[in-house]
Formats: structure tokens, C-alpha cells, sequence
């Protein structure tokens, strides 16, 4: 069970926080332009990376707030965590 | 039986307490200190249970937690019974009472050991092989299998101990307290680290606590002398904590454990009321020091698993810690210095030994040269071919292993024995560290397994470091310590070690033989009988994986998770493939590190603890009033309210004919609430919802649908206009949270911009429905203010007003299709304007009724529920709900998947209603429609989604849906049930006031 630096609250249990998949896909502003494939692209299609991978989390049972978080998944490593609008970290 | 098997007093064993115990039906006497092992073996019992596939006699094989064989069913036919317990690690206690496993009907006599001789034809993966076909012969294989194999009895009644959860934080976390943990522990806390320290065993100091040889010594003192004084020290540091009989069971991420803390369960039964049986330790730690240490490996030869063949540090521990001899004639079988360790302390109590069998052909260190002067006889260069005796090893015959130890030569030499140690060598206990996440390298020199890349902030020591002699051990503990702790200096910078252990050890993973290996039982792994031909059998069938062939044949599966013998499963495997160790990895170790009781696992969630639950500010109503609760999510929902002789039927149809005939009263206080605020309150619903609401007026309401992203319903419910900026939405009772979650999803990451502010408050408001034709008069009596008339208070519109001095919102919806008044008071006011609603609908009859008169009467008027009607598969046009789906609106969420070339399909399943051919006979919830049973397989169209038989309608009703429902209407289709089939119209899910008269009777 990790330990997670909430931008907000500091350090929590990850028992309060709940993930919320791929960061960084944005909602396109026109879906009505797109054809089904672009918008099954938005919908469905997600990287599901071995390494470095960059997703969505919010302190569910705390402050209620996303961020986003950089993580390793081939061993749970937690790298950088930023709010939301922010920059991602450059590796 | 004899007692002189005690061989010398112990000071771990206090032989002025004497304890009686059963085993088997038979009563022993132990002393206080003794485990169930130790007191077995001093009465001269050996054979303890039969092996699990070929009910072998077994015996006791270690004096650890990795025992493999002597596990015991305690307390037989009792709510305290458990199987699968250690005998090696279970205290014994006056009264305690334990039996074999996996015989019948005696360990003496079993009647599977048949399968012994059968096993020619019990190979690797026979079970796979035997019972796959035909598959619907399944259930009586599987009764077979059941019936002759399983290892011990669940118990059958309710658990009568307690057991509980603890969370513990600490700067430094020991795991172990042998030497090096000693060590360890002491350095942290004395460094003002808050340290906890853990053991399984009930006492300190490991192995080298009884390590009485004058050839192991620390600072000039005996190592047991020198590490019983550290103990003595480290009992007296404050925040040092220490918790023996605690056992590791798991090491997450993160540096979080979990341990098991027993607490009972080496106490008389009678004692154990109103006691904690084990708590459950949840750990977080800043550092963690592993000091596990490391397990004996067996040897690998024919006929390695008979009573009274152990390790050789097994045979080491009973003598020097329990004061008990394994055997009269014992022989060691080694191939490295442990043997002699043992023979040295065997001899110092004058225990004989009658040869020691060494693989090695050269042999030299201080040790072995000691063992020699006492005319003991070496076989060096040889090993053990065979072994004899069936419930009791007799005899074992040897001989020479060929220079490269491929083959044995010479001729065959016979030796009488009562008891065989062997040793292997030393396997660290890395199974914590892997779990961790910790990758594992492997050393060539002695074959082992040693961590290489730490996850976390930890670190191993000692043996589970694969530092194996007591030098090794101790001329490193300081500065691994001073770097891991951060810190300047330790106590043991300056050890001075004597230790004369010659580290040469000759690995042989399979012993060679002088038979044909199919015709031999090398067992690897000992609880599930899988032998060393059972994993080249594997490999000749094209099993490559470790993972592959351990699930093939079993190796390693066993509730000992293959301690003793996977490294020597992946020793074979590696020689056989021609693979190089390392290479193929091992096999994932997962916790428990040793099994958990479900007890500690649920701890005091059991009962009506089992979870949390909500009661609404009405709840004791319900209860005084005799309704029958349903579980919402976590909400007990009032079901139905049945009166006397009354059944659940019965209940609700009585309800359903009273709300609709005259007045029905209805705790919706579940219902999910959520405060909208803000400037762009409007706009966000707009982007929410599938409908418009920039137009709807302050005062009125609206129903809204949900969907996710794909165009799949997710929600509703009715949602009012409070003021400009300013709305109340509510959510089905199960989807409230989830829904406040999406809408904060979308407000926080994908439109910041808008001003809108959401607020949780469905527990801060009761809410009553009232419902029926009588429902405007009551609710003049209790709000007599308010004026009701349909011109000034028409349906979906809200009135803020008062009840006395209570404000409250009433709304007027319905969700029953009768004119409805719905009043949301806060909370604590709930309990009182529902006793009021009820007094002043006492003349109308009015009638409290559930959840299930609710889904009847909205079933009624073909209103679906989220989540029963529909599955996460359904759009708003397969509800044919296309009424709500605006066309105007540029974008909601899921509105572009509306019309993907899936979600546009004709022959979606949609949402009908079914009238019953028979108006008595009600659908079952579920059950597959089909069109034409005739050909095979049979179509299924589609299943019912909601039935009830309406009492207002007087006939069965359902809701269902099916492929290409919408153009359906009349269909006649078909319902197969178990022995008949029901036949069904196809109708408009709407049965009831289609013109909705009665919202304004
Ligand atoms: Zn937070």
C-alpha cells in the first residue's frame, strides 16, 4: 500500500485516495467533429505502460481534490505528483 | 513407551511442569517449553500423518515453520478446531488435543496408502490428465478427489474467540530476533530509533541461543552466554518494543507489513475466554531490517520422506533446546559443516552416532577433525542411495558418488539407523524480501539466493543475507548497520569471532542412484508428494516455465508454499534444461508467509460489525414498526412492513393497493442529495445531463438522465431549481458518492472555468414522499399554509415553506405515478413530520410501505431503476427514453457515443414491457427470453429485468429487455424455465394511466 504525498494534505495511507487511469487525455471540446475512430481513440484507447507512466488520482476520502501523479509501475515507485493544470515534470 | 529420550535438562524446557496432552486419542505427558513436536518425539513418536497424494507415513521432518509433514488437526469436533497446525511451532498446554490428517482410519493403518503402490500411474498432472473428460463427469471426480484427499477439517461452528486489527508506526521495523536481529534492534533504539522488534518463536535469540559448542564463540564467551546477555539488555531499552510468537505474514510496498501476534494459543482453553486470540499487526515503517534467517535444505534421494529422516538442524534444536534425541542410531547425511555442528552437540549428550555421510571427498576443517577423534565413522564421498522401514526408518543402504557426481560406483554398503539428519546447506528465507518487491541474485559458489535490489528503505542481515557462519555474520553487522541507520558507531565494531565452520559444500540437486530414476521416490516437495521424477516428467512433456511446472506438478503449492524444497525443483529443472540457475528466476513467494486463521484476517469485523452501516433519521420507526430491512449500498432501506400472519407477498401487495387508492407514506431520505452552487450551476447541468436546463424556471423540477462517456446510462434523478444560481440534485441511493465523484472529475480536470460548487448533503436532509390520491389533503393538514391548488403548486414544481417553526422544501414528483408530495426537512426533524404526516393520515388509511412496493409501483408506470433495468449496457434510446435526449444541445457527456456505429445498431437489446400469457403467473427477474426453442442452441433475445404481479392491475407484469425490442410490440416470445415454458407478450413498458391522470386526481 503506497504512501502518497497529496499536493494538498501532505502524506495519507493510499487506502484514501482512489486512481483514475491515464493523465494528460484531454476531452476534445468538439466530440461532434470527430469521426468514430478518432473519438474511440479519446474513449477507449489507453498506453497501460510497464515503466514511467503518468495518471490521475484524487484524495478521495480526504480533501477531494485530483492531481497527478508520475509513476512507476514496474515497481509502484511514485516519481513526482502535481496538481492539475500544472506542468508535467520533465524526466 | 520409553522416557530416556530426554536426554539432558534444558533450560528452555522446565521439567518441574509437567503437561498432559492427547494425540490421536492417546494421552503423553511434554514439559512446559516443549511444542507438540518436541513432545512427540520424546515419547518416541515419529510417524505423525500420511502424505497427501500417495498417504505415505510421514514424520516429523523440522523444528520450525517450514514444516512440510507433522501438520495436526487440533481439537477435533469442537468450534475451536484447526487444521493444518505446525507440530513444530504449536505449544503444548494441559488439555491440548490433536489428531492426524489425511488418514483413514488410522495414521497406521491408512487405506490410501494404496495409491503408494498405485503410483506408476499417479504421475505429474494426473489429476489433470485423469479427471478432465468427459467435463460433465466433473462433479463426481471432484466427490472422489474430496473424499480421499483434503488436508484437515474446517471447523463447523462459529469461531468463539475474538481477535482484533492494530495499527503500529515505527522508525525501525527487526523481522527476526535471531543474533543478527539482536543486534540490530539494539543498535536502532539505542540510537533513538523507535524500534519494534518481531519473532515468530516464543523466545529470543534464534539458533545461536542454544548454540552451547565451544567452537563458536564471541568475545571469548560461548555465543549463546554472550547473545543471552544482549537479550537481557535490550528487554530494559524504552522504546524498544518486543513481540515474540508474532509471525511476519506479509511485506507490501512501501515498507507496510502485516504480522500475526498469537497471543493464546499456547494456553489451556479454559483460559482463553475474554482473551485476544491473535491481532493482527498493520506496520508501517520507515526502515525495515530483515533478519529472517535461513532454512536447512534437505537432500534429494530415493526414499528422502520416511518417519524419522530430519534436518540436521532439526535433530541440533530438539537436542539442545528441548533435551531430546530424535533417535538411538542416528546417522547424518551432509553435504557441507552443518552435520557436524550437530554431531558435536549430539556428542556432548552422549548420543550416538553411527556414521556420517558426507558427499565431499575432502573434508578438513577443526570441526569434522573433532568428530574424528571421537571414532566416529565418515563416509566421505558417499551418499544415501536408499532408506528402509515403513512407519519408521531402519536402515538406509550408500555408496560412492563418481567424480563428477553423476553416478554412484562401488558396491552398496548397509547401515542400521532409527534416525537420518541431513543437510543441504542453508537457503536464506528471502520470501519477505520478495514480497517486498525486492529482486533476488544468485551465487554461484553455494547456490543460493541472496537479495540484490532493495524497493524500499530496508536492508538484510545475516543469514537471510546469505552470511551464513556466525564470522560472516558478525564482522559485517556494524558497518551494514552504521550505513543503513545513518549513524557513527555501533557496540560491535571490535567482535572478536571464533568460529570453525568450513564453508566447501558439494551441491548435488538430485542425488544420483544406482536405479533408474522411475523407478525411484526422490520427494522435492514433501506435503504434496511431488517428486523429483514427477518434475523431469514435466520437462519432458515441454514444461518450461518454473511457473509452469510448478503448477503442473504441485511443487510448492502445498500450505508450506514448498520451504524446504523449491530450490531444489529449480535446481533440477535448471540441470535438466541445461538452463543456468538464475536464469529461470524462482518461483513468486506471496503472502502468508506462514498461513493466517480467517480470524486474524476479519478481526473484529464480524457479525453486526461486519461493515458499516446507515440508518435514516426514521430508521427506529421502521424498526418499532416491524418492517424487514434491505441492504442499499451501505443504507438499511425499510423493505416492507408485513403485519401480522403477513408474508412478504402479501405486505407488498397490500401496500401497493393502499398508495394507489388512497395514501402511501415512503422514507426516501436515501436518495442521494447534492447542492449545486454557482454562476455556471445551469450551464454544468446542461453538460451533465442529456436534456436542456438553461430554461427551467426557479421553483420547478426537472428528471434528468445520466450517462457515462460511452452513452451508457449511469444515473437519475429529479433535480430543482432552487434559485438562480443554485440547485438540488438527487441520485439513486446506491450511486450518490459515485456521482458527486464524476461531477468533481469533470469540474476539477476537464472545466475549471466554471463556477460551480458542489456540496454533499444527503444526510443532512430527511426525506418523506407521500403518495396517493389522498396525499394533497394530508399534506394540507400537516402544512396548512401552503397552498396546494394545482395552479399554484402543479406537479415537478417545489415550494420552500414551513412546518411550524421547521423550513422545509417540498417538492411535488412522484416516481409511483400518483399525485406525490415529496418533503425534505433537516435531518434531525425527519423523525417527527413523519409522525405528523402519519397522524394526519391516519383517516385516509395511510400506509407506510418499502422498497419493494416502490419498485412495484414505478414497474407499474414502466419507469426503469438504474442499475436493475439497466446494466451499464443501455443507452436512454435502448430505454426508449428518447424523449430526454436533447437534440439541441451542441455536447453532453456520452452524447458523441449515441451515435457510433455500435450504439446505433437496431438490434441493441431495448427495454420492453411482457405481459404473461397466464395473468397469474409471475416472471422470474433474469430469466432468458428466446423466440424459437425449436433449433439448437436457442437464441437468447434478451432477459427480464423487473417483475411483480400488480395488485392495482390485477395481473403479472415485467419489464425486460431484448434484442430489437422497439419493434416488437405483440411479439409472443417465449420464457424457458427449468420444467416449463412461459409464454409472453411484448408490450409498451408503460402498463398503468398511460395518460397520467393521476399525477393530478
Ligand atoms: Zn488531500
Amino acid at each position: 500500500m503506497f504512501v502518497i504525498h497529496c499536493p494538498y494534505c501532505g502524506e495519507r495511507e493510499q487506502s484514501e485516495f482512489k486512481a483514475g487511469g491515464e493523465a494528460h487525455i484531454v476531452r476534445p471540446k468538439q466530440p461532434t467533429e470527430l469521426s468514430d475512430d478518432q473519438w474511440a481513440e479519446y474513449l477507449f484507447m489507453r498506453k497501460n505502460i510497464k515503466g514511467i507512466q503518468f495518471e490521475r488520482w484524487v484524495h478521495f476520502h480526504g480533501c477531494r481534490k485530483w492531481f497527478n501523479m508520475v509513476r512507476d509501475t514496474s515497481n509502484d515507485e511514485i516519481k513526482a505528483i502535481y496538481k492539475m493544470g500544472e506542468k508535467p515534470p520533465v524526466k | 513407551m520409553t522416557n530416556n529420550l530426554r536426554v539432558k535438562s534444558s533450560k528452555f524446557i522446565d521439567e518441574t511442569y509437567k503437561i498432559s496432552f492427547r494425540f490421536n486419542n492417546k494421552t503423553y505427558y511434554g514439559y512446559k517449553g516443549d511444542t507438540l513436536a518436541s513432545a512427540l518425539l520424546a515419547n518416541g513418536i515419529h510417524l505423525v500423518g500420511r502424505s497427501f497424494k500417495y498417504h505415505r507415513p510421514r514424520g516429523i521432518m523440522t523444528a520450525g515453520s517450514e514444516e512440510p509433514n507433522a501438520i495436526v488437526q487440533l481439537h477435533k469436533n469442537t468450534s475451536r478446531t484447526e487444521p493444518n497446525v505446525r507440530a513444530t511451532e504449536i505449544e503444548i498446554y494441559e488439555g491440548l488435543e490433536a489428531s492426524s490428517q489425511n488418514c483413514w482410519p488410522s495414521v497406521n493403518f491408512d487405506i490410501g496408502g494404496i495409491n503408494n503402490f498405485l503410483s506408476p500411474v499417479l504421475p505429474a498432472g494426473f489429476y489433470y490428465k485423469t479427471f478432465m473428460w468427459p467435463a460433465s463427469f466433473w462433479e463426481k471426480y471432484e466427490y472422489f478427489i474430496r473424499k480421499s484427499a483434503g488436508l484437515g477439517k474446517s471447523p463447523t461452528e462459529p469461531d468463539p474467540d475474538m481477535y482484533e486489527h492494530k495499527y503500529i508506526h515505527c522508525d525501525v521495523l527487526v523481522i527476526g530476533a535471531g543474533v543478527s536481529g539482536v543486534i540490530a534492534a539494539k543498535t536502532s533504539a539505542k540510537n533513538g530509533f523507535k524500534t519494534l522488534l518481531l519473532d515468530e518463536k516464543p523466545y529470543l535469540g534464534g539458533s545461536t541461543i542454544y548454540q552451547n559448542s565451544e567452537y563458536f564463540k564471541i568475545n571469548n564467551q560461548i555465543s549463546s552466554s554472550w547473545l543471552e546477555k544482549e537479550i537481557n539488555e535490550i528487554k530494559k531499552i524504552d522504546n524498544l518494543e518486543i513481540k515474540t510468537r508474532t509471525s511476519v505474514a506479509a511485506f507490501h510496498g512501501y515498507n507496510f507489513l502485516l504480522a500475526r501476534e498469537s497471543l493464546t494459543d499456547h494456553i489451556p482453553l479454559h483460559q482463553r475466554d475474554e482473551k485476544i486470540r491473535h491481532r493482527l499487526l498493520k506496520i508501517r515503517a520507515k526502515k525495515v531490517i530483515c533478519a529472517t534467517g535461513s532454512l536447512e535444505r534437505p537432500l534429494i534421494f530415493d526414499n528422502n520422506d520416511r518417519p524419522g529422516i530430519l534436518l540436521s538442524s532439526a535433530i541440533e534444536k530438539y537436542s539442545n533446546f528441548f533435551g531430546v534425541t530424535c533417535g538411538q542410531k542416528n546417522v547424518l547425511f551432509t553435504n557441507n559443516d552443518s552435520a557436524y555442528e550437530t554431531a558435536t552437540s549430539l556428542l556432548q549428550k552422549g548420543i550416538n552416532i553411527k556414521a556420517i555421510i558426507d558427499n565431499r571427498e575432502e573434508v578438513d576443517s577443526k570441526l569434522v577433525k573433532e568428530i574424528e577423534k571421537n571414532n566416529i565413522k565418515i563416509y566421505k564421498g558417499y551418499t544415501v542411495v536408499d532408506t528402509f522401514g515403513y512407519k519408521r526408518i531402519n536402515r538406509i543402504s550408500i555408496m560412492q558418488l563418481s567424480k563428477d557426481g553423476q553416478k554412484v560406483v562401488g558396491s552398496k554398503i548397509s547401515i542400521d539407523c532409527d534416525c537420518l539428519g541431513m543437510s543441504g546447506g542453508w537457503t536464506p528465507a528471502v520470501h519477505l524480501f520478495t514480497q517486498s518487491g525486492g529482486k533476488l541474485k544468485f551465487r554461484e559458489d553455494d547456490q543460493v539466493f541472496i537479495p540484490d535490489k532493495y524497493p524500499s528503505d530496508q536492508v538484510s542481515i545475516g543469514s537471510c543475507n546469505g552470511e551464513f557462519t556466525l564470522d560472516e555474520i558478525l564482522s559485517d553487522i556494524s558497518k551494514k548497520l552504521k550505513d543503513f541507520l545513518n549513524i557513527k558507531k555501533t557496540d560491535y565494531e571490535n567482535l572478536e569471532i571464533q568460529s570453525h565452520f568450513n564453508k566447501t559444500k558439494r551441491n548435488i540437486w538430485l542425488l544420483p542412484s544406482d536405479k533408474i530414476i522411475g523407478k525411484t521416490k526422490p520427494f522435492v516437495d514433501y506435503q504434496n508428494d511431488a517428486t523429483a521424477k514427477d518434475i523431469k516428467l514435466a520437462l519432458r512433456e515441454g514444461f518450461r516455465s518454473i511457473e509452469h511446472v510448478k503448477r503442473y506438478t504441485t511443487t510448492g503449492m502445498g500450505t508450506d508454499q514448498g520451504k524446504l524444497g523449491n530450490m531444489h525443483a529449480l535446481g533440477i529443472i535448471s540441470e535438466t534444461a541445461g538452463s543456468r540457475m538464475g536464469e529461470l528466476g524462482t518461483t513468486t513467494f506471496r503472502p502468508p508467509y506462514t498461513p493466517l486463521t480467517f480470524g486474524t484476517i476479519v478481526g473484529r469485523n464480524v457479525g453486526e460489525y461486519f461493515d458499516v452501516f446507515r440508518k435514516t433519521p426514521i430508521h427506529d420507526w421502521h424498526v418499532e414498526n416491524k418492517a424487514k430491512f434491505e441492504n442499499v449500498g451501505q443504507w438499511k432501506r425499510a423493505w416492507f412492513y408485513p403485519k401480522e400472519n403477513e408474508g412478504m407477498h402479501e405486505a407488498v401487495q397490500r401496500e401497493s393497493k393502499a398508495a394507489r387508492d388512497s395514501a402511501g407514506i415512503l422514507d426516501a431520505s436515501t436518495l442521494g442529495k447534492i447542492d449545486i452552487q454557482g454562476t455556471d450551476a445551469s450551464e454544468f447541468l446542461n453538460r451533465v445531463y442529456t436534456n436542456a436546463w438553461s430554461k427551467l424556471a426557479i421553483g420547478k423540477c426537472r428528471y434528468g438522465l445520466m450517462l457515462n462517456e460511452d452513452g451508457m446510462v449511469y444515473d437519475d434523478g429529479v433535480t430543482t431549481r432552487l434559485d438562480e444560481n443554485h440547485y438540488i440534485m438527487t441520485t439513486t441511493t446506491g450511486g450518490a458518492a459515485t456521482v458527486l465523484g464524476k461531477l468533481e472529475d469533470y469540474l476539477q480536470t476537464e472545466w475549471p472555468e466554471l463556477d460551480v460548487y458542489l456540496t454533499s448533503v444527503t444526510d443532512h436532509y430527511a426525506t418523506i414522499s407521500v403518495c396517493g390520491p389522498n396525499s394533497k389533503k394530508i399534506i394540507s393538514k400537516v402544512i396548512p399554509n401552503l397552498d396546494l391548488s394545482d395552479e399554484k403548486f402543479p406537479h415537478m414544481s417545489f415550494k420552500n415553506t414551513k412546518i411550524d417553526k421547521i423550513k422545509c422544501r417540498v417538492m411535488r414528483i412522484s416516481f409511483t405515478g400518483e399525485q406525490s408530495y415529496e418533503i425534505n426537512v433537516q435531518a434531525n426533524y425527519g423523525k417527527s413530520v413523519w409522525d405528523k404526516c402519519i397522524q394526519a393520515g391516519k383517516e385516509f388509511n395511510i400506509t407506510p410501505y418499502g422498497t419493494e412496493t416502490m419498485h412495484l409501483l414505478r414497474a407499474e408506470k414502466g419507469f426503469i431503476i438504474v442499475g436493475q433495468d439497466t446494466d451499464a449496457t443501455m443507452t436512454p434510446i435502448d430505454l426508449q427514453m428518447d424523449w430526454i435526449v436533447s437534440k439541441k444541445k451542441y455536447d453532453f457527456i456520452g452524447k458523441r457515443s449515441l451515435y457510433r456505429s455500435d450504439t446505433i445498431r437496431e438490434d441493441r437489446k431495448q427495454l420492453i414491457g411482457l405481459v404473461t400469457e397466464n395473468p397469474k403467473e409471475v416472471l422470474e427477474e433474469g430469466a432468458q427470453i428466446v423466440l424459437d426453442t425449436s433449433k439448437s442452441p436457442v437464441e437468447m433475445l434478451g432477459h427480464v429485468t423487473s417483475s411483480y404481479y400488480s395488485p392495482n392491475l390485477e395481473k403479472s407484469i415485467a419489464l425486460g429487455v431484448v434484442k430489437g425490442g422497439k419493434n416488437m410490440m405483440g411479439q409472443k416470445l417465449i420464457i424457458p424455465m427449468e420444467n416449463k415454458q412461459i409464454n409472453v407478450t411484448v408490450t409498451d413498458p408503460v402498463f398503468l394511466d398511460k395518460e397520467n391522470k393521476r399525477l393530478n386526481a
